[in-house]
């Protein structure tokens, strides 16, 4: 066993015994989950088929995040037939505010180390932070999945991560993620699956991990793995899964090999257009800025509105910049409601809304005008991404797009950090 | 039926990504793929939809089909009549999707860097080729996973169930583990 990497350790508790990389395997499906945004060309393959059904209703998930509540017809009308198809099948929907699809699965545990997760959303990735074999497909797969409960895979080429050094206090998963992109690059990952560890692990947070998971994809890659460590496994303890311990082999090999040391991290920015086009905060330090979001499958947990309030706390959004702040599930709003934090926001001028994935995606919620310059806490930049193609978004870490609501520019967050405050709570 | 393709050259760069082909802000408005058609690749070429003719074939840098796993970005280019994909690299889900709606996707290290818009590019993926006819340079592409070849074929993943009876996996020639 202690050959195997984390992806072949993972698959061999699939399949019996590990496979090589490159290897085309058919795999039993644990979870298949879909949205609003691709639910409906699902549907409509699946009654080409003539296979409208699903293989386990307890292994099937809806998600109304993507553009919810309906802010249009056309969304009202996909949202009617996933409730419709919901009763039809005896599957669980988890309707319009009730949270993001990655988010509302990692934190009720839903998917565990080694489960082979088909989510109809390229951030599936993010329950790579569990151990997940989690990856996101088109609507094609992912309706052959919900139907006959299996799927084939190519199996990725294992691509080691190491984090080395100790993360400063101020060093959140996005600042990481962003750094990481940064040094694969747009497509230095594709069809690889990163394995993230490394001595600085034991001091990042879960919510950091699935950040960090979360934007895997972003550079090509298929999967993004944590080891299940002590971390890991009291996180999904706490929420009713029992899990063993699991870490690459010490032996294992790998294709490659990527190190990074998060003591030296700055404050990380993705510039326009591509969110592999990374800088430090200080590079792009007073660049003027009309919206701020801060929420999304990325940041849109307790530990990031932490962060934001941190530095928004007894201070104002400036004038002529809205800041939309999402909580990433109904959970996280309420343990946001009960500990002050969303008063902390509200009261510094922030718009605190639903959880949707709305503003991401240029749905609804906060779409930019032409010439618009937005700091937002999400995965993508390209253009046109967050609504007009001639606005600007940058990517950054909660606590710097607090700081850009607070002056209405890019500047580094721990220029306001009150004395003695840490932004993050490790 | 025969995998081939040739077609004019729509030269596009890296880093296309699938809000590229079609943006989120005009595809959740749409409920039907139809409807979206006007806005395919919009930002990039207006009225691509009107321009482009049957058999018309993408060529892009690195990195394409990046980000969002929507299909419709696929069904969308067949849709349009595009004959296939060149590009120098391809992200993974895009690549599926394409295969799975029955859209040729070919590999390409030196074609598209040499390739301008308007040049005559022929992708053959029975032959396992692919080249500019205009610029005279040709490149081999390595086979096709046996699965992935019958569902080009069979015009992608329903046309292959239609046509069969049976999805890809169930068939004998996929390397399945016990």
């Amino acid at each position: 066993m202690d050959e195997l990497t984390l992806t072949e350790a993972l698959l061999s508790m699939k399949l019996g015994n590990p496979p090589s990389p490159g290897e085309h395997v058919v795999v039993d499906v644990d979870l298949v989950y879909l949205h609003d945004g691709t639910f409906t060309l699902a549907l409509e393959v699946l009654r080409r088929l003539g296979a409208e059904r699903v293989f386990d209703r307890r292994k099937v998930l809806l998600f109304i995040d993507h553009a919810a509540p309906a802010p249009h017809l056309a969304a009202a009308t996909t949202h009617l037939a996933m409730r419709r198809f919901a009763r039809k099948h005896g599957v669980k929907l988890y309707d319009a505010g009730a949270g993001i699809s990655h988010q509302v699965v990692a934190e009720e545990a839903l998917a565990g180390p080694g489960d082979v997760v088909v989510g109809a959303d390229s951030h599936t990735v993010t329950l790579g932070a569990l151990g997940a074999l989690a990856t996101g497909f088109g609507s094609t797969d992912a309706a052959v999945a919900m139907a006959s409960g299996r799927i084939w895979l190519r199996v990725p080429e294992p691509v080691k991560i190491v984090l080395s050094g100790e993360p400063p206090g101020w060093v959140m998963g996005k600042d990481i993620a962003l750094a990481l992109l940064g040094a694969l690059g747009a497509d230095g990952a594709i069809y690889s699956s990163l394995e993230i560890r490394g001595p600085a692990l034991k001091a990042i947070s879960m919510d950091s991990r699935l950040t960090i998971a979360n934007m895997g994809v972003e550079a090509g890659a298929k999967y993004t793995l944590f080891p299940v460590d002590e971390v890991a496994r009291a996180w999904m303890e706490a929420r009713g899964r029992k899990v063993k311990p699991l870490s690459p082999g010490v032996r294992a090999r790998y294709s490659d090999e990527l190190v990074l040391d998060v003591s030296g991290l700055e404050p990380m920015v993705a510039k326009p257009p591509r969110p592999d086009n990374v800088a430090s905060v200080s590079e792009v330090d007073g660049v003027e800025v009309d919206q701020v979001f801060i929420g999304s499958c990325t940041n849109g947990r307790v530990e990031d509105f932490h962060a934001a309030a941190r530095i928004l706390r007894g201070r104002r959004v400036r004038d002529g910049v809205r800041c939309i702040a999402v909580p990433a599930s109904r959970r996280v709003y309420m343990e946001l409601l009960r500990d002050g934090t969303l008063e902390v926001l509200a009261a510094a001028g922030c718009i605190v809304a639903h959880s949707t994935c709305g503003p991401c995606i240029g749905a609804h919620l906060g779409l930019l005008a032409e010439g618009e310059v937005a700091v937002s806490t999400s995965n993508r930049n390209m253009p046109g991404r967050m609504g007009h193609r001639e606005s600007k978004v940058y990517l950054a870490n909660p606590a710097t797009a607090a700081a850009a609501a607070v002056t209405g520019r890019i500047i580094d967050p721990r220029t306001l950090l009150p004395r003695g405050v840490r932004l993050m709570e490790v | 039926m025969a995998l081939r393709v040739r077609g004019r050259a729509w030269r596009l760069g890296d880093g296309i990504s699938t809000d590229h082909i079609i943006s989120g802000k005009f595809k959740y408005q749409k409920a039907r793929l139809e409807e979206m058609l006007p806005y395919l690749l919009h930002e990039i070429i207006p009225d691509f939809y009107r321009k482009v003719k049957p058999g018309d074939v993408i060529v892009a840098g690195k990195g394409f089909g990046y980000g969002s796993s929507r299909e419709h970005a696929a069904r969308l280019l067949k849709m349009a009549g595009v004959g296939a994909v060149v590009a120098m690299s391809v992200h993974r889900i895009f690549y599926r999707n394409a295969v799975n709606v029955g859209l040729y996707i070919a590999i390409s290290k030196n074609v598209p860097p040499a390739t301008e818009t308007g040049d005559i590019i022929i992708v053959d993926l029975d032959k396992g080729i692919v080249g500019n006819e205009t610029k005279g340079i040709y490149e081999r592409l390595p086979p096709l996973h046996p699965i992935v070849k019958e569902l080009l074929e069979a015009g992608g993943l329903e046309g292959y169930v239609a046509s069969r009876g049976k999805l890809p996996w169930e068939a004998d020639n996929l390397t399945s583990h016990p």
